[in-house]
C-alpha cells in the first residue's frame, strides 16, 4: 500500500512540473495548462488528506477547486483570444503595452 | 503499489511531455492522458466521485474547451524568436532561472517531504459514497455552492463579453 507520503510526493512533483511549465513555456495555451497541471497536484493532495483524515470534505474541496479551474480556463481563454485578435501572437513578450 | 507507480508514471511522464512538446494540440492531448492517470489515483484513494469528475469535467469539458480554442486560433507553433536549435544556456535569463528554481522547489519539496514524519499508511474506512457527499454539500457546504454557481455565472458572461468581436476596434483597422 503506498502511504500519504507517496501521494504527497507525487503531487509535489506534478507541481514543480507545472511550475517549470509556466516559466519555461512562451505559449499562453500552454502556459494556461501549465496552470491545469498544478490545479490536478493540489487535488491530489487534498484528496490523499482526505483520505487520510476520512470523511468527505477532500472530495468536496475538489469540487470546488475544479469548478473555479472551469471558470479560469473560460476566461482565460476568451482573454487569449482577445489578444490573439489584436497581436496575431501567443507570446505573452509581445503583450508589453497596457493600451493600445 | 504497482498501480501507484503505473498512474504515478504515466501522470508525471505525460505532464513532462505537455510543457515539452512544442504543438499545443499534442500539449492538450498528453493533458487529457495525465488526467486519466489522476483519476486513476483516485481510485486508488478510494474516491470514486473525484475520479469520476475528474474525467468528466476535466477531461471532458475543460480539455474539449482548450483543444477548441487551439484549433480557433490556427496557431500551431510557438513564435518566439528562440528556434529550437538554440543551445539552452543561450536562452534569456528568466527563463534559466525559472527552470532552476522550479528544480530547487522539487528537491526542497522532497527534502521537506521524506523527512517528516507523516503516519504512514492510510486508515482502515467505508468508501465515501456520492450520496453523502451531495448531502454535505446541500448542508454544511451550502453557501460555498451558491457561490460557485454566482462565479459560474460571472465566467460565463466575462467570456461572452471578452471574446466577443470588438465592432469599434475592427472598424478602426
Amino acid at each position: 500500500m503506498p502511504s500519504l507520503n507517496d501521494y504527497l510526493l507525487l503531487s509535489a512533483i506534478l507541481f514543480c512540473i507545472g511550475t517549470a511549465g509556466v516559466f519555461v513555456r512562451r505559449n499562453l495555451i500552454t502556459i494556461l495548462l501549465s496552470i491545469e497541471i498544478m490545479l490536478n497536484a493540489v487535488n491530489l493532495t487534498f484528496v490523499a488528506f482526505g483520505r487520510s483524515l476520512g470523511g468527505p470534505d477532500g472530495q468536496i474541496i475538489v469540487f470546488f477547486v475544479m469548478t473555479v479551474a472551469a471558470a479560469e480556463a473560460a476566461v482565460g481563454l476568451a482573454i487569449v483570444i482577445a489578444l490573439f485578435r489584436h497581436r496575431e501572437s501567443l507570446n505573452p513578450d509581445t503583450f508589453t503595452a497596457l493600451k493600445w | 503499489m504497482t498501480l501507484f507507480y503505473l498512474f504515478g508514471g504515466v501522470a508525471v511522464i505525460t505532464s513532462l511531455l505537455v510543457i515539452a512538446q512544442r504543438n499545443p494540440i499534442y500539449s492538450v492531448l498528453l493533458l487529457i492522458a495525465s488526467f486519466g492517470a489522476l483519476s486513476g489515483l483516485y481510485i486508488l484513494l478510494d474516491a470514486p466521485f473525484a475520479a469520476v469528475i475528474q474525467i468528466i469535467v476535466y477531461a471532458g469539458a475543460i480539455m474539449v474547451l482548450f483543444l477548441f480554442v487551439v484549433m480557433l486560433l490556427n496557431a500551431p507553433h510557438e513564435d518566439t524568436d528562440l528556434d529550437i536549435r538554440v543551445h539552452p544556456m543561450l536562452h534569456p535569463g528568466a527563463m534559466r532561472l525559472g527552470a532552476v528554481l522550479a528544480v530547487a522547489l522539487v528537491g526542497e519539496l522532497i527534502w521537506a517531504l521524506t523527512n517528516s514524519n507523516v503516519s504512514g499508511s492510510f486508515p482502515a474506512g467505508p468508501v465515501v459514497s456520492v450520496a453523502t457527499i451531495g448531502r454535505r454539500l446541500f448542508t454544511e457546504y451550502a453557501f460555498p455552492f451558491e457561490v460557485t454557481s454566482v462565479l459560474i455565472l460571472v465566467a460565463m458572461v466575462g467570456a461572452v463579453v471578452m471574446a466577443k468581436q470588438d465592432s469599434a476596434a475592427k472598424g478602426k483597422r
